[in-house]
């Protein structure tokens, strides 16, 4: 089983007249969950739709477990697809949905009825079995085709926006439970999406696509940068994804229940104050704006107070990012003449505030 | 209910929409009626009627069954495809709905008549089309064929691809997820494409006529009665074909009314 999930890519190119990919290089290791990240209409689906074999590159090669599958048809890929409009079977009921693959690969009877239990029972659809796909939620039905594609146990899961359609709660909870299904079953994974938060929050690590305008209506999609989501937020690679991305504070930590129904969330030996119904391993995102910078100590209502030295000020022209090294960095908002008046220098010691409602955690 | 007369507008709208309804329905209706059972009793009893619309229903039958397997495929590219000449090809297959009958009739007797290439070529396989069989069931495909191909790619035009795409990354060939997806979900399109198609074929007329005036089919049949006899002997043999059409026509509402309850 060892490496049967691992990707490769070579200059791959992809020509559909109005919308190309141009020389797509990606490597991904096995059991890796892996998001390309990009805006709407970078060719996000047209790219998982040529690893999956339903788009033909005029140039390039995809490599699955290290054999070269640029030329195998898609059902012969062992590659799961999964799209934002789920794009269930509307003639079958949620068994049937399941069951397809299962029947196409000519099993027995009682082994599509273990199986399919099996799936749904870590999808938590049990109950939806006799259901038709019409009558299902959204979240049910992503549930329904997350259970269709991983019930023939793929070699790579592709997720095409699976949380885009979804209302902001269900979505949350798919997130997580799409973490926890996969570190159970190890399927790698390419989940494509235009939401920098939930590619932090699933990816190991997030390739950003970017489209090139090529004249009138043609347009091209390439990867700028690949790295883990700390390298992309940290060091965007260009101008594109630091404006794609935001400036912000992003850190990964635990959440643990502290008095005053507060979370605390500890990241590098800090404990910040936050407001929040998850726990466990978390990630924390505190907007450059939402941030005080003093150089006294100071009173205020904001939980979280903390003190650092300035290593670093970017100038943008009005605004100001100070980054704060306390020991974790953050990037702090202020305006000009903040900065004037206050005569913050680089090597200087600061406090920072920001109030636990400023902490956003996902 | 009440809204149909909420407005003066809508009151005088519905007065003009009724004299269609009723100009319709009223020659129809005094045709169904003005044979008593007994007289049609006595046509189905005739050999001659009996085996004029049997021949009418089986020659429709097969134009259908020919369209079916050739048109289906083609229906299925129209949906999916986007190729060069394909806005030619759709209007290829709109020409019989506008050109009169009988000049398709004369346009058939152009290409397979006796002495046409693919009349002889025919006719070493032991296949003649003037004065034949054979003759009524292309003249029906020719004019009909349109409904089919037709409602086959709007059925085929609502299949969303992506299911395809999706039964494709489960393990399905391009056969396979056609026959387990696409053709299932056009089904009841193609269905009631197919049932178009089989009661324009029973009705051709003009295209029959210059191809195989015999053997005759029912609306021949009646032709000839009417010429020969008049308005007393052709009555019942338009009242029975009436008939049966009618019934044609409820079975295929049927058909697609409950899809209409379903989806």
């Amino acid at each position: 089983m060892k490496g049967r999930g691992r990707v490769q890519i070579r200059g791959l190119w992809v020509d559909l007249e109005e919308f190309h990919l141009k020389d797509i290089n990606l490597d991904i290791a096995d059991g890796e969950y892996f998001v390309v990240l990009g805006p709407t209409g970078a060719g996000k689906t047209v790219l998982l739709e040529t690893i999956a074999g339903l788009h033909r590159p005029c140039r390039g090669r995809i490599l699955l477990a290290g054999e070269d599958i640029t030329r195998a048809p898609p059902e012969r890929r062992g590659i799961g697809f999964v799209y934002q409009d789920y794009a269930l079977f509307p003639h079958l009921n949620v068994a049937g949905n399941i069951a397809f693959g299962l029947r196409l690969r000519r099993m027995s009877r009682s082994t599509i009825e273990e199986r399919v239990a099996a799936i749904s029972q870590l999808l938590g659809i049990k109950h939806l079995l006799h259901r038709t796909p019409r009558t299902l939620s959204g979240g049910e039905a992503q549930r329904v085709t997350l259970a269709r594609a991983l019930v023939v146990e793929p070699k790579l899961l592709l997720l095409d926006e699976p949380l885009s359609a979804l209302d902001p709660e269900t979505r949350e909870a798919l997130e997580q439970e799409m973490g926890r299904i996969h570190r159970e079953l190890g399927t790698t994974t390419i989940h494509v999406t235009h939401d920098f938060e939930e590619a932090v929050a699933l990816g190991d690590r997030i390739a950003v696509l970017r489209e090139d305008r090529l004249g009138d209506s043609r347009r091209a999609g390439r990867i700028v940068q690949v790295g883990t989501p700390e390298e992309i937020f940290r060091r965007p690679a260009n101008e594109f994804v630091a404006r794609f991305v935001g400036v912000r504070n992003v850190f990964r930590g635990e959440a643990h229940l502290a008095e005053n129904g507060y979370k605390l969330v500890s990241i590098d030996g800090m404990e910040i104050a936050a407001v929040t119904e998850l726990e466990g391993s978390v990630h924390i995102s505190i907007r450059p704006e939402e941030i005080i910078l003093s150089r006294e100590p100071f009173l205020s209502s904001a939980r979280n107070t903390f003190r650092g030295r300035i290593v670093g000020i970017s100038d943008r022209g009005t605004v100001v990012y100070v980054t704060v090294r306390l020991p974790p960095e953050f990037i702090c908002m202020i305006t000009r003449r903040s900065l004037g008046e206050m005569d913050l220098r680089e090597g200087m010691w600061v406090h920072i505030a920001f109030k636990a409602s400023a902490v956003h955690v996902f | 209910m009440r809204a149909l007369f909420a407005d003066r507008m809508r009151v005088l709208f519905v007065v003009l929409g009724s004299l269609l309804i009723l100009f319709v329905a009223w020659p129809l209706l005094r045709t169904v009626t003005a044979s008593g059972p007994v007289v049609l009793w006595r046509t189905l009893l005739d050999e001659e009627v009996r085996g004029s619309i049997g021949l009418t229903f089986h020659a429709s039958l097969i134009a259908t069954v020919i369209a079916f397997v050739c048109g289906v495929p083609l229906a299925y590219l129209l949906a999916r495809v986007d190729f060069p000449g394909k806005r030619l090809i759709e209007g290829i297959i709109d020409v019989p709905i506008v050109v009169p009958h009988s000049a398709a009739g004369i346009a058939l007797l152009m290409a397979f008549g006796r002495r046409t290439l693919l009349g002889q070529a025919f006719g070493l396989l032991g296949l003649k089309f003037v004065s034949a069989a054979p003759g009524i069931v292309i003249a029906m495909l020719f004019v009909s064929l349109s409904f089919l191909v037709n409602g086959a790619r709007e059925g085929f035009e609502a299949v969303n691809p992506r299911l395809e795409n999706v039964a494709r990354t489960l393990g399905a060939s391009p056969w396979r997820a056609f026959w387990s997806v696409s053709f299932p979900l056009a089904w009841r399109s193609i269905l009631s494409g197919m049932i178009l198609m089989w009661a324009r074929g029973l009705s051709e007329f003009g295209a029959v006529i210059i191809l195989a005036y015999h053997p005759m089919v029912a609306p021949v049949l009646l032709y000839e009665r009417f010429e020969s006899y008049g308005l007393d002997y052709s009555r019942p043999i338009a009242t029975l074909m009436i008939l049966i059409c009618l019934a044609t026509f409820v079975a295929l509402r049927l058909v697609t009314g409950r899809g209409e309850k379903e989806a």
